[in-house]
């Protein structure tokens, strides 16, 4: 475009009007590159049989006291433990101002059924599964990078920032819960 | 390649005709041949033509695998086996795949490290530099694709957690983390696309090897001495000079390379990779491999929150101790090329590679490893990221500055004929 002899009369109507052209042409062009990366891209994504978001059931009346299960939801395991009463009652002495990301025990359980831990079971540092009962908390260690979690599985130390994510779910009955 | 004209002349009259329409042959002559290299470059010169092998090495080796193994999650770690096993030479062809990927690490850690002592990414290479660091990111993405293949459980571990660490970006971190797995979890979309890119990488690093090899060819080889050649007598043409000694060094450099692959191809792996992938265990002690290790140190030192939450204050410092390599040729403001001629530089150069295998180190070890008195990995380890980063970002600037450089000799022929002849017995 710029030869010597529309640089002189660069701001004639012809001009405008080119460069108009060769704008609009270009971003027509452009909508239509990103129109076909899209689904190029968008394959990846899982699609909607993956996405049908299921919800498992589960029985907890085989778990004792002082014990945990790992089941399987989406894809990803989840922690239900049936926690002590000194494992409650650790968790609940912790005063607010020693947690890296304070929330109360009271919050991350159901009312009524404080004995009940269920927790996405991934770390959530980079997503290993922490090992149950360890670590200086009593709670869990995870093996990756070594963050600590306490029994009411808040991080207390290492490189996670955030505690055990506590999945949506309900009880069904006493001994019987639905997640997700 | 501007810097030296053809003289190929071909003979033949279907050479000549050939050449007439494409000067193919005229321009391998004048790269491969004709080039003229300087002089005195010493054996860690040779490693860019034993990085080039090596990518022919597991390109070769990792096509052959391919005919045989099978990228399906039920099905993967057996066909890995059946071809440890049952293909014909298979057990050697995976060895040399797999103890290939070390070697090449290992060249290509000494190509970046005799890089960074002889002020080789200093103008004007800087852009050879920059395409070295792209090339070094994407081996890195293609060793990890890799090593997920055999679906053991370090390669399930190892795809959970570094496709993870994009989780960690906010707001738009959760989705790019299931649209690289293609579900909530790894699972078997992730090992389909990442065969899909494994396969594709090794060629879009040969793509950026031509570039990296053609941005050499404009200025031409830096040097030991970092003075730039001055007259013909400062080079020696490509062929057969250099060519033999590549050669050379790649032969010494596969009697590891086979004693690894003969010997012990399992020497780097890690035990737990003999068993197969579980979604609902993680191992009790998961590291990379070994070339990965110092970064992975750095993400481990990160565990607290400073500002933002340490997950991502971590990710940042993972990647930003690669992505500084980048703006070395602008951090570095000392007008010397050579560490040669760099006394006080010398010393922290050093440090900084006695720092570099100490996070290797470091990253091999239990956080909670009470290295010195109290002192865990945990603690010192931060020391090390300090030291890693303050070498680029305050010692490289301050030097130039402060730093008085020994003479430098007037030309690359009078430093070799300054050398005191060796004694003639
Ligand atoms: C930049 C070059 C390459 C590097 C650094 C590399 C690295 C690796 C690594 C570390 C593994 C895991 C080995 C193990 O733990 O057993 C692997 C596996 C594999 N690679 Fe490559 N690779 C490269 C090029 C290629 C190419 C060009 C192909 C061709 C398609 C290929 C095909 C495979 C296959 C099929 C496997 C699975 C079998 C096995 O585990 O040995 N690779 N690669
Ligand atoms: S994944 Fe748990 S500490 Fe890193």
């Amino acid at each position: 475009m710029a030869t010597e002899s529309n640089l002189a009369h660069d701001d004639t109507p012809d001009t405008g009007k080119r460069d108009f052209l060769y704008i609009a042409t270009a971003a027509v062009g452009a909508v239509g590159v990103a129109g076909v990366a899209w689904p190029i891209i968008n394959q990846m994504n899982p699609d909607a049989s993956v996405l049908a978001l299921a919800s498992v059931e589960y029985d907890m009346s085989k778990i004792e006291t002082g014990s945990a299960v790992t089941i399987k939801w989406r894809g990803t395991p989840v922690f239900v433990r049936n926690r002590t009463q000194k494992e409650i009652d650790e968790a609940r002495a912790v005063p607010m101002d020693q947690l890296k990301d304070p929330e109360r025990d009271q919050d991350r359980v159901k009312p009524g059924h404080d004995n009940w831990l269920v927790m996405i079971a991934l770390c959530t540092h980079l997503g290993c599964i922490p090992v149950g009962e360890s670590g200086d908390y009593g709670g869990w260690l995870c093996p990756c990078h070594g963050s600590q979690y306490d029994t009411s599985g808040r991080i207390r130390k290492g490189p996670a920032p955030k505690n055990l994510v506590v999945p949506p779910y309900k009880f069904l009955t006493d001994t019987k819960i639905q997640i997700g | 390649m501007s810097s030296h004209e053809s003289t190929y002349v071909p003979s033949h009259p279907v050479a000549k005709w050939i050449e007439d329409r494409l000067p193919v042959m005229g321009f391998a002559k004048s790269t491969l041949i004709d080039y003229p290299t300087p002089k005195n470059l010493n054996y860690w010169w040779t490693f860019g033509g034993i990085l080039a092998f090596m990518l022919g090495v597991q390109i070769v080796t990792g096509i052959v695998l391919a005919m045989h193994y099978t990228p399906n999650a039920a099905l993967a770690f057996d066909s890995v086996e059946a071809i440890k096993r049952d293909v014909n030479g298979g057990r050697l062809i995976q060895a040399v795949h797999s103890t290939g990927a070390s070697m090449f690490f290992f060249a290509v850690y000494i190509h970046i490290f005799r890089g960074l002592y002889f002020g080789s990414y200093k103008a004007p290479r800087e852009i050879l530099w920059i395409l070295g660091v792209i090339i070094y990111l994407l081996m890195m993405a293609t060793a990890f694709m890799g090593y997920v293949l055999p679906w053991g459980q370090m390669s399930f571990w190892a795809a959970a957690v570094i496709t993870n660490i994009f989780a960690a970006i906010p707001v738009i971190g959760d989705p790019i983390l299931q649209l690289l797995r293609g579900g909530f979890a790894v699972d078997n979309p992730t090992l389909n696309r990442f065969f899909s890119l494994h396969y594709l990488l090794p060629f879009i690093i040969a793509a950026v090897v031509v570039l990296h090899i053609w941005a050499l060819h404009v200025p031409g080889n830096n040097n030991p001495i970092g003075v730039e050649v001055k007259d013909k007598r400062d080079t020696v043409p490509f062929h057969p000079f250099y060519t033999m000694k590549d050669l050379f060094a790649i032969v010494v450099f596969c009697i590891p390379f086979a004693w690894f692959a003969f010997f012990a191809p399992d020497i780097f792996g890690h035990a737990d990779n003999y068993i197969m992938a579980n979604p609902l265990v993680t191992p009790p002690h998961i590291v990379p491999e070994w070339y990965f290790l110092p970064f992975y140190a750095i993400l481990r030192a990160i565990d607290f929150n400073f500002i933002i939450d340490s997950k991502l204050l971590g990710v940042i410092f993972f990647g930003g101790s690669i992505l500084i390599l980048f703006f070395v040729p602008w951090l570095d403001t000392s007008k010397v090329r050579s560490g040669t001629f760099r006394p006080a530089f010398k010393w922290f150069y050093w440090l900084f590679v006695v720092n570099f295998l100490l996070l290797m180190w470091y990253g091999a070890q239990e956080p909670a490893l009470q290295v010195i008195g109290p002192f865990t990995v945990a603690d010192v380890s931060k020391l090390s990221v300090v030291y890693y980063f303050a070498y680029f970002i305050v010692i490289l600037p301050l030097l130039g500055r402060f730093e008085k450089p020994r003479p430098l000799p007037n030309s690359i022929s009078e430093s070799v004929l300054s050398k005191p002849a060796p004694a003639t017995t």
